[in-house]
């Protein structure tokens, strides 16, 4: 464990180089559906049409991770929504128009440019037989129907503008559902749920039929999409984005999402034949080589995290193991980190650490701290006491006491945790692609934006094969280092 | 006294959680002999034992071993020099035969070859075959790794060796086999011996002094044939009768 202490301090410092040594593209982000993709993609077009060198950050968890990534300088840009502005960014705030915003983000050192030209307002949607069913065509309608299930991404039941406001004004009872965007349409499809939210320019409402129920009493607000840019994007590259400024109207986008999500094309495509650039056909990458990629990124996020939690969770174990004063701390803040859900472990990373690997580097490895802790300590904690009382008769030092008795016989316990937290890391690890750290997520999260299973299991099924290699990597190792009658179920003959 | 004590009690008392384990012993032990420490279990014969090498500090009283007190914060080279061995052996389970009996002459860094040396030498002493040498402790038998434990206890050639009941694990026969290669053993290497056992037979058989402990209290001292001949009251005389003596 010594040996591996500087050779992790020497791979993170890489990896932070690394990210500053490289020119200064301009960084275009995306949030995880769709239309924020496909206008990501356009703008990044548009800017690599004026010769700007463009690299693209998609797939970012939700509003604050954005807009965190795009006020620390982490993203350039990235396409936002004029009714998520006032709402979630510059909540309280109560901006009246586009001009106030623009006053108020200055602060953060962001800029507005010009609207894209729709709005993309939040809807409630169900399916034409529900609609019928119930004779369901306005909002106002679901107070008499308490019996349907709404099932609604948690995004939107969170956020004051969607069900809590929504539920007040219209006096609807119902508990709600949180399900992923992405898989809403098919729960409803599937009958699971009977009501979703849904944007007004979604592709999926014409791939499923669905019925966009009326607002009747007008209390969603506007959502018109625009680009929000860093201040310090140089202004021949903003103008370059202003001339996308009111080129897309709610029909076209939502046959530019319909191609996506409907026609199965790629972002890539679609945002090239709107721009009507011509050229050459740009995939970002053969199948097998974005595979070996993502593996690649996803071993080195979990190796790195693996290694430090070893060395930190057995060192910290075998300081601490002998006095419940000092492990009990210890464990109860491994403990605390594996409460927390992931995604919002990595969304507290973001105001510390920023986005990209190293903060879901730190996270894994807050999550790998507990099996590695709690079995390093019950290891050590568990050998033999005459065993001890012997090392101890025998005059070995503290030291030696440690590396040639309590060490070697924890080792089944410590071997354990060491595999479990492996696993959890590889499962775990799929998530960092919301915070742009890359990795097997980054399929997975797409997919999901695109309702694409095919896209899901191209993340899911080499992170599980990757799982399961672990474990018998793990298992060959175990083999080698520990004499077969002490590994874990064998009874002395 | 007549003789060189190598170990020393004086008024030495110890407690856990109150109760009294032992109670004002003052104790000297011979040098170049083998003291036996009989008693019942509960009379404190342990909790002497691990006085001698540190395990246990005095509440009060004093102790000195090799003419010297312990130095109980580096208490780690004066081990080195007391061989110790268990009931229950406690050798090793990750560690084969030999790398059990040769921790400690690594650490202190002898040469390979005078490690393999002297562990060839006391393994014949007591009588096992050198075959034994890379197989793991739980692929032994009782005796054998019994054994082995003496010759793990001896290897640096300690001048005192410390047994607490080691030999109380194996079977009648088995016993007085171990007994036999003991006593050559401390035939061919003489070294003052502290042995501890409920087994006042054992006792006369291998010890020339003899300690009988109740209730932490000595109760009597002295030479084994002298104890034999005049036990000091009916407790001493009761345990030489069950012992057939």
């Amino acid at each position: 464990m010594n040996r591996g202490a500087p050779l992790v301090a020497l791979l993170l410092s890489a990896l932070t180089v690394a990210a500053m040594a490289e020119p200064a593209p301009i960084v275009v982000g995306s949030k995880t559906f769709t239309e924020s993709y496909l206008l990501a993609e356009i703008m990044a077009r548009t800017l690599e049409a004026r010769g700007f060198e463009v690299t693209r950050q998609f797939g970012f968890g939700g509003t604050l991770v954005c807009y965190e990534a795009l006020r620390r300088g982490e993203i350039d840009v990235y396409p936002e929504y004029t009714g998520t502005i006032s709402q979630v960014i510059l909540r309280g705030a109560n901006p009246v128009d586009l001009d106030d915003m623009r006053r108020r983000l200055d602060a953060d050192g962001v800029d507005i440019l010009t609207p894209f030209g729709f709005d993309n307002s939040y809807a409630l949607a169900v399916m034409a037989e529900t609609a019928s069913r119930a004779g369901l065509r306005r909002i106002s309608d679901l107070g008499t129907h308490p019996d349907l299930r709404f099932g609604l991404s948690h995004e939107f039941r969170d956020r004051p503008d969607g069900w809590p406001g929504l539920r007040r004004a219209y006096g609807l009872e119902t508990r709600p559902l949180g399900i992923e965007h992405g898989l809403a349409y098919q729960a409803l499809v599937e009958g699971k749920i009977d009501v979703t939210d849904a944007y007004t320019t979604d592709g999926d409402l014409e791939r499923y039929g669905l019925v966009v129920l009326e607002d009747d009493l007008g209390f969603f607000p506007d959502y018109r999409a625009v680009p929000l840019v860093a201040v310090a994007v140089p202004a021949n590259a903003k103008s370059a984005l202003r001339t996308l400024g009111g080129t897309i109207d709610a029909g076209t986008m939502r046959s530019l999402n319909a191609a996506v999500v409907v026609a199965g094309r790629s972002f890539a495509s679609v945002a090239e034949e709107f721009l009507d650039v011509g050229g050459a056909d740009a995939v970002s990458g053969l199948v097998w080589q974005r595979l070996a990629r993502n593996t690649l990124t996803h071993l080195k996020l979990t190796g790195i995290a693996l290694l430090l939690a070893c060395s930190f969770g057995i060192a910290a174990a075998v300081v601490v193991y002998r006095s419940d004063r000092l492990a009990r701390p210890l464990l109860y803040f491994a403990g605390l980190m594996q409460t927390i859900p992931s995604i919002a472990l990595l969304a507290l990373m973001i105001p510390l650490l920023g986005v990209g690997q190293l903060p879901a580097v730190v996270a894994l490895f807050l999550y790998s701290l507990l099996p590695i802790v709690r079995n390093t300590v019950t290891g050590l904690r568990t050998v033999d006491p005459l065993l001890r009382r012997v090392a101890e008769a025998m005059g070995l030092t503290r030291h030696q006491q440690m590396r040639h008795v309590y060490v070697p016989l924890a080792l089944p316990h410590i071997f354990a945790g060491v595999r479990t937290a492996a696993v959890i890391s590889i499962g775990t690890a799929t998530l960092a692609a919301f915070i742009g750290a890359g990795g097997l997520g980054e399929p997975i999260v797409a997919g999901l934006a695109l309702n694409d299973t095919g896209l899901i299991l191209q993340g899911a099924v080499p992170a599980a094969a990757l799982a399961i290699l672990t474990e018998l990597g793990f298992e060959l190792l175990e083999r080698r280092l520990i004499p077969r009658h002490l590994a874990a179920g064998r009874l002395p003959e | 006294m007549s003789f060189m004590p190598c170990v020393q009690f004086d008024e030495v008392s110890k407690r856990y959680n109150g109760a009294i384990a032992l109670d004002a012993v003052t104790l000297a032990l011979p040098e170049g002999a083998i003291t036996a420490v009989v008693g019942a279990s509960g009379s404190g014969k342990s909790t002497l034992l691990q006085h001698i090498n540190g395990l246990l500090r005095p509440d009060s009283g004093a102790l000195s071993v090799f003419g010297a007190p312990i130095d109980y914060a580096r208490p780690e080279a004066f081990r080195r020099r007391i061989g110790y061995a268990v009931q229950g052996v406690g050798l090793f389970p990750h560690l084969t035969v030999f790398e059990n009996t040769a921790l400690l002459a690594r650490l202190e860094g002898w040469p390979e070859q005078r490690i393999r040396r002297r562990f060839e030498r006391l393994i014949a002493l007591v009588g096992l075959p050198a075959a034994l040498a890379d197989r793991f402790p739980h692929t032994l038998s009782g005796g054998q790794q019994q054994r082995v434990g003496l010759c793990r206890a001896l290897l640096l050639e300690p001048p005192l060796l410390l047994l607490d009941e080691p030999f109380s694990g194996a079977d009648p026969i088995t016993r007085r086999e171990i007994h036999r290669e003991f006593l050559r053993l401390c035939a061919e290497e003489p070294v003052s011996t502290v042995l501890v056992t409920h087994d006042m037979r054992e006792a006369l058989d291998l010890a020339s002094y003899l300690v009988i402990l109740r209730d932490g209290r000595v109760v009597q001292a002295g030479a084994a044939a002298a104890v034999a001949a005049t036990p000091v009251n009916a407790y001493v005389a009761d345990l030489l009768r069950d012992a057939g003596r």
